[in-house]
């Protein structure tokens, strides 16, 4: 039975949301099977990663229908890891959900909604078919409108706009270039398109639908000149929902960008990989800039996000410039070690924003103040993901960093190199602004005791995520070297596609 | 008949994206759901036209006679209609809780919370 372990990350998530959505407006069973049903996803995705490192890349056939007519799952260790990372973020947002999300929220299907978008996810991440990767993608964005506007505030209709408008463009996008991907190939199976596509001639029409997906995922991934769209929603739904989006989802944007670039459009290196330097570079600066000239709490964090994600496009952009594979596989496993990172840290850095909040009553740095003071703990755990985010040994920031830099300077692209330190000292500088204005300084409304804060049991429950997620930041830190084994296999599986094509087509291994 | 879907095609696309630049959630709406058609159609069109032959077996042949249609773009439009469909019906909803809320139908006029 070696389907189950592919299945189940789809299986659990669709179960715990049709059951749940059964179960209408009880909202004491939603938590309950939520709450179990993102632990089992986690689990689930840790026994598919066990699976995937021992017995290889895993596929099995939709239907039974043979391979390049049906749909396929299929898991290599990238989706394996990219799989138990969309199991973390989704238990440690549904756990701060349970202090931190209303009732009225609650009560319209919040939690069931979760897990459809971690179905989407998971979904895309374990998908070997082009259109059903349109398919979940659809899925995961059709759960994350209803997140995003759900309680329907005036700052979330406005941000849902933007958010559902640029999401609906990078979909027809994403269609038409399937559709045309389908006219000249004949197929949509990842493993048999990029066996058709090497051999086919019109290499420069099959690059103009390479950019076609790049434009698609790089809005879903939010690089430059794209991402306008992030940091006018993601400030404004609940704290818990904008952790969910931080975590998840431009991470599957830069999945499907990684699996298309290393699986399909390889051949013209040359002129795509270069192009995806430069905007790699451009994301960074942009980013870290605008987050520089901002003073509201998650807008920070939405810009730093921004910036964050041209270091992973950056690893794959190298990997496709050097000559030499151990410096691609250096790249590409800084990439995926960058992702890991990201995910603990941002996600965490949005749930302290969200604790930061309740306590002070608003997210404008200006009015924050004094937790430092009031809240030692909480502003130990800001740092450690905060740190980790400018790069600072020993947390996972700095050796996903390193890595990249070193391929980097292996290549010879020493601009990149440059970019991505000027960036991760700007960042330090915003994470350190944030500390300086809500943690370091006085409270600006000490003499009036500011709103009330929240009881010591809410905060007990609060924490414990912020602290998992904490401590993972000083695990993949800690543990580089196993973290990295891991990654650089999977990089190895990404750069040799043969495997992944004979696991899928079949074949004399 | 490729040539004119093609001329169709690049007019839906063009009118999509001119409806989508105009100052109005109503006309950005219309401008989606052209450009959705237009991807509709382009897959419809790149997978090859063959009229009249639907790839059905006749009785007692293992295969359909050779040109046949193919089957396959068409239930990938399918699935994407029907996707777009309810895509639009919550835009749809979405756009008119907007208009209701912010009491103009301009986005300029939605400075709620982005400066």
């Amino acid at each position: 039975m070696s389907d189950v372990p592919l299945v189940l990350p789809l299986l659990i998530p669709l179960t715990t949301a049709a059951v749940s959505l059964l179960a209408w407006r009880r909202t004491v069973l939603h938590r309950v099977l939520a709450v179990a049903g993102a632990a089992a996803l986690l689990g689930a995705g840790l026994a598919l990663l066990d699976f995937v490192w021992r017995g290889g890349i895993c596929a099995t056939q939709a239907g039974a229908w043979p391979a390049p007519f049906g749909i396929t799952l299929v898991a290599d260790l990238f989706s394996a890891i990219m799989v138990v990372l969309a199991g973390v973020v989704g238990l440690t947002v549904v756990l701060f959900s349970l202090a931190s999300m209303d009732r009225g929220r609650e009560a319209f299907g919040y939690y069931p909604l979760v897990h459809v978008l971690l179905l989407g996810v998971c979904g895309a991440f374990l998908t070997g078919d082009l259109f059903n990767l349109y398919v979940w993608f659809e899925v995961m964005l059709m759960a994350s409108f209803v997140l995003v506007v759900l309680g329907g505030e005036r700052p979330q209709l406005h941000g849902g706009i933007k958010y559902v408008t640029l999401n609906l463009v990078s979909s027809a996008l994403f269609l038409a270039a399937v559709g045309i991907l389908y006219g000249l190939t004949g197929t949509l199976n990842l493993a048999d398109l990029a066996r058709k596509l090497d051999g086919m001639n019109q290499t420069s029409t099959v690059t103009a639908v390479g950019m076609l997906f790049l434009v698609a995922f790089g809005i879903k991934a939010a690089v430059f000149p794209l991402f306008f769209w992030l940091p006018a929603s993601y400030h404004t739904p609940p704290g818990a929902v904008s952790a969910l989006f931080a975590g998840l989802l431009t991470k599957v944007g830069v999945y499907a960008l990684i699996r298309v670039f290393t699986l399909l459009f390889v051949r013209e290196a040359a002129f795509t990989h270069p192009l995806m330097l430069a905007l790699s570079g451009l994301t960074m600066v942009t980013g870290v800039l605008g987050a520089i000239a901002q003073d509201e709490f998650r807008r920070v964090l939405s810009f730093l996000h921004i910036g964050q994600i041209g270091y992973m496009t950056m690893g794959l952009a190298l990997a496709g410039l050097t000559d030499s594979p151990s410096l691609a596989v250096l790249a590409l496993a800084g990439s995926i070690f960058y992702i890991a990172h990201h995910i603990a840290a941002m996600t965490n850095l949005f749930l302290v924003s969200s604790v930061a909040r309740r306590l002070c009553g608003t997210f404008e740095l200006k009015r924050q103040g004094g937790l430092y003071r009031t809240q030692p703990l909480l502003a130990v755990l800001f740092l450690i993901p905060a740190l980790s985010l400018g790069g600072m040994p020993p947390l996972s920031g700095f050796f996903a960093k390193l890595s990249l830099v070193q391929a980097a300077l292996g290549a010879g692209q020493y601009v990149i190199v440059a970019a991505a330190l000027v960036v991760g000292l700007l960042t330090l500088f915003s994470v350190t602004k944030i500390w300086a204005e809500a943690f370091w300084k006085p409270s600006p409304e000490a003499a009036g005791g500011g709103p009330a804060g929240l009881t010591s049991r809410q905060k007990r429950v609060l924490l414990v995520p912020i602290w998992g997620l904490a401590a993972m930041t000083v695990t993949i830190g800690l543990g580089a070297e196993a973290v990295f084994r891991l990654t650089t296999r999977a990089a190895e599986q990404l750069l040799h596609r043969e495997e992944y094509i004979r696991v899928v087509l079949g074949g004399p291994p | 008949m490729a040539t004119l879907l093609a001329v169709v095609i690049g007019c839906l696309y063009a009118a999509g994206i001119y409806m989508m630049l105009r100052r109005s959630l109503f006309k950005l709406i219309l401008g989606l759901v052209l450009l959705s058609h237009g991807a509709n159609l382009l897959i419809f069109t790149v997978g090859g036209l063959t009229r009249g032959r639907p790839p059905v077996v006749p009785p007692g042949a293992a295969a359909p006679a050779a040109p046949t249609a193919d089957p396959l773009p068409q239930s990938l439009i399918l699935t994407a209609i029907v996707i777009g469909f309810a895509v639009l019906a919550f835009s749809l909803a979405l756009f008119h809780r907007g208009y209701q809320t912010f009491g103009s139908d301009d986005p300029d006029d939605l400075k709620a919370s982005d400066r």
